[in-house]
């Protein structure tokens, strides 16, 4: 008697938690079709009615984005996402979380953007559009001070197959440390230790556990600041990649008055901010 | 209807079966099962022992005489308790990785390790519960009859304490799989860690699913093997 209840119970949790799963996927579908419909003038309409603009970002991430010491997140996407809300005539509200949940968030609606030193990849692009890029960037190899390893892309490739490599999860470097062909690496049967965040990578390669990290260009230079000489980061760029905002898709009309605000800041303007927040 | 149902189908198949993506849940699955085995076992030592310092300092100073290295052993296990009861099991894994074993890569042994002590101390509250919860009487009984205090413990107390704490036990035990989940966070690929770079690669939400499934199947079975004990245990009860 119990036995079948409990089955029972357990075959209503099923199709409840598959019903769940559904229903969000429907309810996506019928989004993007209303949008088409409508000709896509319905995403900053909305935004104007909120009188929010909601960012997704991961503020462990250094220029691009961090925690002040006030609790607020700074950096060069918050500025930028600025001057996109100053442009809407609307608050900004920007929503710190793991950088790996960010894509998906945010093709459930949970923000309007996500700017968070995003590279833009062909996998990411089946999910949301991409505006322009506004930052060209590279994954880097950041190793403690007193290690020799040196060489081209494929020299470092193959000196790290096989090694423990920390990464910040879900990012460009997360894949090629796991030799992912996407990405260009050749890396083979690497640890990939996937920790949160930069900074928590950073320690435990200071500590020792790992060997090396692989990560962008700035991060990489930032946490190398923030280790007074315990770390530093070698020369040979492992990938090209631009970063860009990403939007729900079917939006064109947010995406356009974002290209119009990264066309304003790109280049000098966002060399100035990298600057200014490199040092805080 | 059909469109969903097609929808889902293949957002559980890209999920699991695509690219052999299982075989990477089950590899998961194997850490997860590591690291909750490791800590059950590491848990079930600490408890006892504690449990049995708790218990005996508590019986002689009853009757009045309490030796001092006792009442220290004792003073830790307070302390111990109150520590790892009152801070989050998150925390405690974050320190014990980055603080204890702080050059070495695998974060297994830290999880196993973090978790073990952790359950340590609800499984010594547990035990120790069941251990008082039987009758004064049988301690007595067993004293009268000509046993020494260890004795009546291990033949008298115990085997009917089991019986007592068996179901806060497994709990416990159901507790501390599913908050194995939080290993993703010291660089342990677990089940959930898997799911979340499967995640990363699919854009939606059948990866959860795919692991709280197991999750489920894992625990059921658990369930199952508790009532089996449960029902050896019962065969000789008049009750």
């Amino acid at each position: 008697m119990k036995k079948k209840f409990a089955l029972a119970l357990a075959a209503i949790m099923m199709t409840g938690t598959l019903a769940a799963c559904g229903s969000t996927n429907t309810n996506d579908n019928a989004g993007s079709t209303a949008d088409n419909t409508t000709s896509g003038t319905s995403a900053v309409e909305a935004i104007k009615e909120k009188g929010e603009i909601v960012m997704l970002t991961n503020a462990a991430f250094p220029p691009f984005e961090y925690l002040a010491d006030d609790g607020s997140v700074q950096g060069v996407d918050a500025d930028i996402a600025q001057a996109v809300a100053d442009k809407l005539g609307v608050e900004l509200k920007i929503v710190d979380m793991d950088f790996d949940s960010i894509v998906n968030s945010l093709k459930a609606g949970k923000g309007d953007f996500a700017a968070a030193g995003m590279t833009i990849t062909e996998e990411r692009l089946k999910q949301v559009d991409f505006s322009d890029e506004y930052v060209t960037s590279s994954q880097m190899v950041v190793v403690r001070a007193d290690s020799d390893l040196e060489g081209d892309k494929d020299a470092l490739d193959t000196a790290l197959s096989g090694k423990n490599i920390a990464v910040q999860a879900g990012t460009t470097g997360d894949w090629y440390a796991g030799g992912d062909e996407t990405t260009g690496s050749t890396i083979e049967k690497a640890n990939v230790l996937q920790y949160k965040s930069a900074t928590e990578a950073a320690l435990h390669l200071a500590n020792g556990k790992a060997d090396a990290i692989i990560i962008d260009q700035k991060p990489a230079e930032a946490i190398v600041a923030a280790n007074d000489g315990k770390l530093k980061v070698l020369d040979t760029k492992l990938t090209d990649e631009q970063y860009a905002f990403a939007v729900q898709k079917n939006q064109e009309d947010l995406l356009a008055v974002i290209n119009e605000v990264v066309a304003e800041y790109k280049g000098d303007k966002v060399d100035e901010l990298i600057t200014k927040h490199m040092g805080a | 209807m059909n469109e969903w149902f097609a929808k889902v189908v293949s957002d559980f198949s890209g999920a699991f079966i695509e690219g052999d993506r299982w075989k990477l849940y089950f590899q998961g699955l194997g850490k997860t099962l590591q690291i909750a085995a490791g800590a059950v076992v590491l848990g079930i030592i600490i408890g006892i022992v504690i449990a049995i310092i708790k218990v005996s300092a508590n019986q002689h100073s009853n009757s009045g005489k309490c030796p001092v290295f006792l009442k220290i052993l004792e003073k830790i296990c307070d302390i111990y308790l109150t520590v790892i009861r009152g801070t989050p099991v998150m925390v405690q894994l974050l320190i014990i990785y980055a603080g204890i074993f702080v050059t070495m890569t695998d974060g297994t042994i830290a999880a196993i390790v973090g978790f073990g002590i952790n359950s340590g101390a609800y499984v010594a509250e547990i035990i120790r519960a069941g251990i008082q919860s039987i009758d004064k009487g049988q301690t007595e009984a067993g004293r009268s009859l000509g046993l020494t205090s260890g004795q009546t413990m291990r033949l008298i107390i115990l085997p009917q304490a089991i019986r007592n704490i068996l179901p806060a036990l497994f709990n416990e035990f159901i507790t501390l799989l599913k908050e194995t989940s939080v290993a993703g966070y010291v660089a342990v690929q677990d089940i959930l860690k898997m799911a979340t770079n499967i995640q990363n690669k699919v854009y939606n939400i059948a990866p959860l699913m795919i692991t709280a499934v197991f999750y489920l199947v894992l625990v059921i079975i658990m369930t199952q093997v508790q009532k089996q004990i449960e029902r050896r245990l019962a065969q000789s009860d008049r009750r």
